[in-house]
């Protein structure tokens, strides 16, 4: 038999400890499957069964508690080619257990072996997440007010393709391993055993009792039949491949020379649902195109389809340092909850500041020039009361002319979106 | 000349493209979630993986798996995701993984704000690890930053094997703003130094430099572990191979301080007052001190775009001319005694502010002028 075992680095098992057979048994695996030991990398979590990995002459990861099928997923998903084996105790299923359930969903090809013996015997023989209810353990009575987890049920209600279960010293746990390992997908075996250390002095587990316990349970041995489906790696680099177009960066060219630009603060205060992200970033490129710099700041719910949305905007011949708003030159009052958001801002604003007021909105005192509009007497639907507004500014000169107006929205719209905007726009001419 | 318009999180996204970064992994947050989203448009098309951790502690997992496995690996989160981290970072640090992790700030402490920005941070990422090893933290002011920074990110990465940080803002992440991507100035690309001899111990290396990296999967069998380790990978309890590894991960990141410092000055001659600050806090700087000067007050600005290491010498020369400094953060003084400590014999003036809005440059000059 070929061996894999490093033998400046036997096991160091308590005697009696079934993982020392499990670590023959996976060794025998690697043997069975002829597996490349460049090309197989053990990955152990902590405690007694995060010792395994360094018995082995193949590559090797060992972290922290709980987060060894993480690094087993990075490893598999950066090098297909792989043989990805993880070795997590009792103790490291429960505080890993969301990444447990995220590899059965996932459906990735590793191959976690897990080593239950009931109990964390490194630490103390402290009860873990399989210990039996009337177990006598480290932790006094706390497992008396617990129940154990069944993680191949869990496994199989989450998704995964292969689960087997025995005992840790099985004859044929060679096999078993060699099947898991080569499963296409993720394999759970969950290997019961003895930590003569701690667990089995005041608790009567005997080979037999291991025996009798797999007969109890209900019967795994492999192919979950109802839950086959393809490998998550094979089935990532399908669907990646399909996403072929790298989005380029926006770059706009400037096209339009103004006379004597001042910069500009462009306040649109409206709500969710109104197109006001899409109209500040309209206001941007209609400045770009003039060749000058932009900054724009949102201000929105996290529940997006409700409540205000404001957004900044700075347009300025000069670089743009401080992106907050401190004197606007433009204010769109739109809807009154985003005007409530701002509503301090009114009293400082100056007489020069052009605000352009929805006639169903209203403002606080203000000693700035307000122009009130009607859109719905001007049949503009609420969603287009942003866009129109940029015709009323551009109209007036204020922050953007036409000619801008018209680069920034043929940049930003489809053909067919652009004529339709110009027709909203063009309503307001008429007020 | 174009110029480009994107959030400060697209523009960091396109500067790990640029830096080679073809792997990401990483849990949704709010201000950072859009890093995540560029990665997932812009990797698949250049066959880069990006991957939906099933929480923060598991995507840091599959960064720290796929450098292993030789990857270029990018990850995003905000304060309370670089809590979730803690472990994992302490894991990279140790076990010198590289990698690049952007932390787009915002208003803590614990979940906090999710839409109001703080460089609540800036002492959390230097020191929210288990035995202190000193860390890379590099800090945009603007989008172009950004772009610039996650490339620098990357190259101190891969020459120290170690997690940098990039401690964004929600100001910079989330603020949309024009800047000329075509001739940003970045750096030459640095690979990972691979190891090319005989026999491979996968931490051997000079004393205060990290070692030559080989790939899990390659030819020659790798051993990577979080528990301390000799030369040879294996756990150890020797207290002079534990000390000299210790001393290594230290000196090498300490002694570099020179190399990785990065910054931005603004120093007038007739000036008695050098005012220091970082992030997007620095460009409210910038423009009080031009506004001072057309007010006829000379104001000289150092603006830092490295925090960790400290740069203590850059520090000390700027300083040096100066009467007075004042130090001025977007929290309420998280660096400003580490300028205290590296300028011990200067009168050091401090003005934080942590309300979720940015200082505006009205309230700088006011700190200013009232000295």
């Amino acid at each position: 038999m070929n061996s894999y075992l490093n033998k400046n680095r036997p096991p160091v098992y308590c005697p009696g400890c079934t993982h020392e057979k499990i670590t023959n048994s996976l060794d025998r695996a690697f043997d069975r499957l002829n597996l490349s030991a460049d090309k197989t990398v053990i990955v152990t979590d902590i405690g007694c069964s995060g010792l395994f990995d360094t018995f082995f002459n193949v590559h090797a990861l060992h972290g922290v508690h709980g987060r060894a099928l993480t690094y087993a997923s990075g490893l598999k998903l950066a090098d297909p080619e792989l043989n990805v084996i993880v070795t997590m105790g009792d103790g490291g299923l429960g505080i890993g257990g969301a990444h447990v359930l995220a590899s059965c969903r996932r459906n990735l090809d590793l191959t976690l072996i897990i080593l239950n013996n009931f109990n964390f015997g490194m630490t103390g023989g402290q009860y873990s997440a399989t210990t039996p209810t009337d177990a006598v353990v480290g932790s006094q009575f706390l497992n008396q007010a617990e129940i154990p987890l069944d993680i191949c049920a869990i496994a199989q209600s989450a998704g995964a393709t292969y689960i087997d279960r025995c005992s840790g010293l099985d004859a044929d746990l060679p096999e078993k391993i060699a099947g898991a390992v080569k499963h296409k997908g993720f394999s759970i075996i969950e290997t019961l055993g003895m930590c003569t250390g701690r667990y089995t002095k005041k608790n009567r587990l005997t080979p037999k009792v291991l025996d009798q316990m797999i007969i109890d349970s209900p019967e795994r041995c492999g192919i979950i039949e109802e839950n086959q489906r393809p490998e998550y790696g094979e089935r990532y680099r399908a669907l990646a491949k399909e996403r072929n177009t790298f989005p380029e960066a926006v770059a706009i060219e400037k096209k339009i020379t103004l006379k004597e630009y001042q910069r500009q603060e462009v306040v649109i205060l409206g709500s969710a649902g109104m197109r006001i992200v899409t109209a500040g970033d309209i206001v941007c490129y209609a400045g770009l195109y003039a060749g000058m710099n932009v900054s724009m700041k949102n201000d929105y719910n996290i529940t997006v389809l409700r409540g205000q949305s404001v957004s900044e905007i700075l347009i300025s011949p000069e670089k743009i340092g401080y992106t907050g708003i401190e004197s606007p030159t433009v204010v769109l009052a739109l809807s009154d909850e985003g005007v409530q958001r701002r509503k301090k801002m009114f009293a400082t604003l100056k007489p020069d500041t052009f605000v352009l007021k929805e006639k169903s909105v209203t403002i606080p005192e203000t000693r700035a020039d307000v122009v009130e509009i009607d859109f719905r007497e001007l049949k503009i639907k609420k969603q287009d009361w942003a866009l129109a507004s940029l015709g009323v500014m551009a109209k007036k000169e204020n922050a953007i002319n036409k000619t801008m107006l018209k680069h920034a929205l043929k940049s930003r719209f489809s053909e067919k979106v652009y004529q339709v905007a110009m027709e909203t726009i063009e309503k307001t001419t008429q007020a | 000349m174009a110029l480009s318009f994107m959030e400060g999180n697209e523009a960091l996204a396109r500067g790990a493209i640029a830096a080679g970064c073809n792997f990401f992994a990483g849990y949704p947050i709010t201000p950072a979630t859009t890093i995540f989203n560029s990665m997932l448009e812009m990797l698949p098309p250049q066959g880069g993986i990006c991957i939906q951790g099933e929480d923060e502690i598991a995507s840091m997992g599959y960064c720290i798996g796929a450098s292993m496995a030789g990857k270029k690996v990018l990850t995003a989160t905000s304060g309370p995701g670089i809590s979730l981290y803690s472990e994992q970072i302490s894991f990279a640090i140790g076990s010198e993984i590289p990698l690049v992790i952007a932390d787009v700030q915002r208003l803590g402490p614990s979940t906090g704000s999710a839409t109001r920005g703080a460089d609540s941070d800036i002492q959390f990422l230097r020191w929210g690890s288990t035995s202190g090893v000193p860390v890379i933290v590099l800090v945009p002011k603007d989008a172009l930053d950004c772009y610039v920074l996650a490339v620098h990110a990357f190259n101190y990465a891969e020459e120290f094997r170690c997690p940098v940080f990039i401690a964004s803002n929600k100001e910079i992440g989330m603020t949309k703003e024009s800047f000329d991507l075509e001739s940003a100035p970045l750096p030459p690309i640095v690979e990972r130094k691979l190891f090319s001899g005989d026999t491979y111990l996968p931490f051997e290396a000079k004393p205060d430099a990290a070692p030559p990296f080989l790939p899990i999967g390659g030819k020659t069998l790798v051993r990577q572990t979080s528990s301390t380790h000799g030369p040879d990978g294996y756990i150890t309890i020797d207290p002079e191979v534990i000390a000299k590894n210790q001393d290594r991960l230290r000196e090498k990141i300490y002694n570099a301080r020179k190399k990785i410092t990065l910054f931005e000055e603004d120093i007038k001659g007739n000036s008695d007052t050098l005012v220091i600050s970082y992030g997007v806090t620095a460009r409210a700087v910038e423009d009080a001190a031009r506004i001072l000067e057309i007010k006829g007050k000379s104001i000289s600005t150092l603006t830092l775009k490295s925090l960790w290491p400290v740069p203590e010498e850059l520090l000390l020369e700027k300083a040096k001319p100066f009467k007075q400094i004042i130090v001025i953060e977007m929290n309420l003084g998280q660096y400003v005694n580490e300028v205290k400590r590296v300028l011990c014999d200067k009168k050091i003036k401090f003005y934080g502010q942590m309300n979720g809005v940015m200082i505006s440059p009205e309230k700088i000059m006011e700190v200013i002028e009232n000295e």
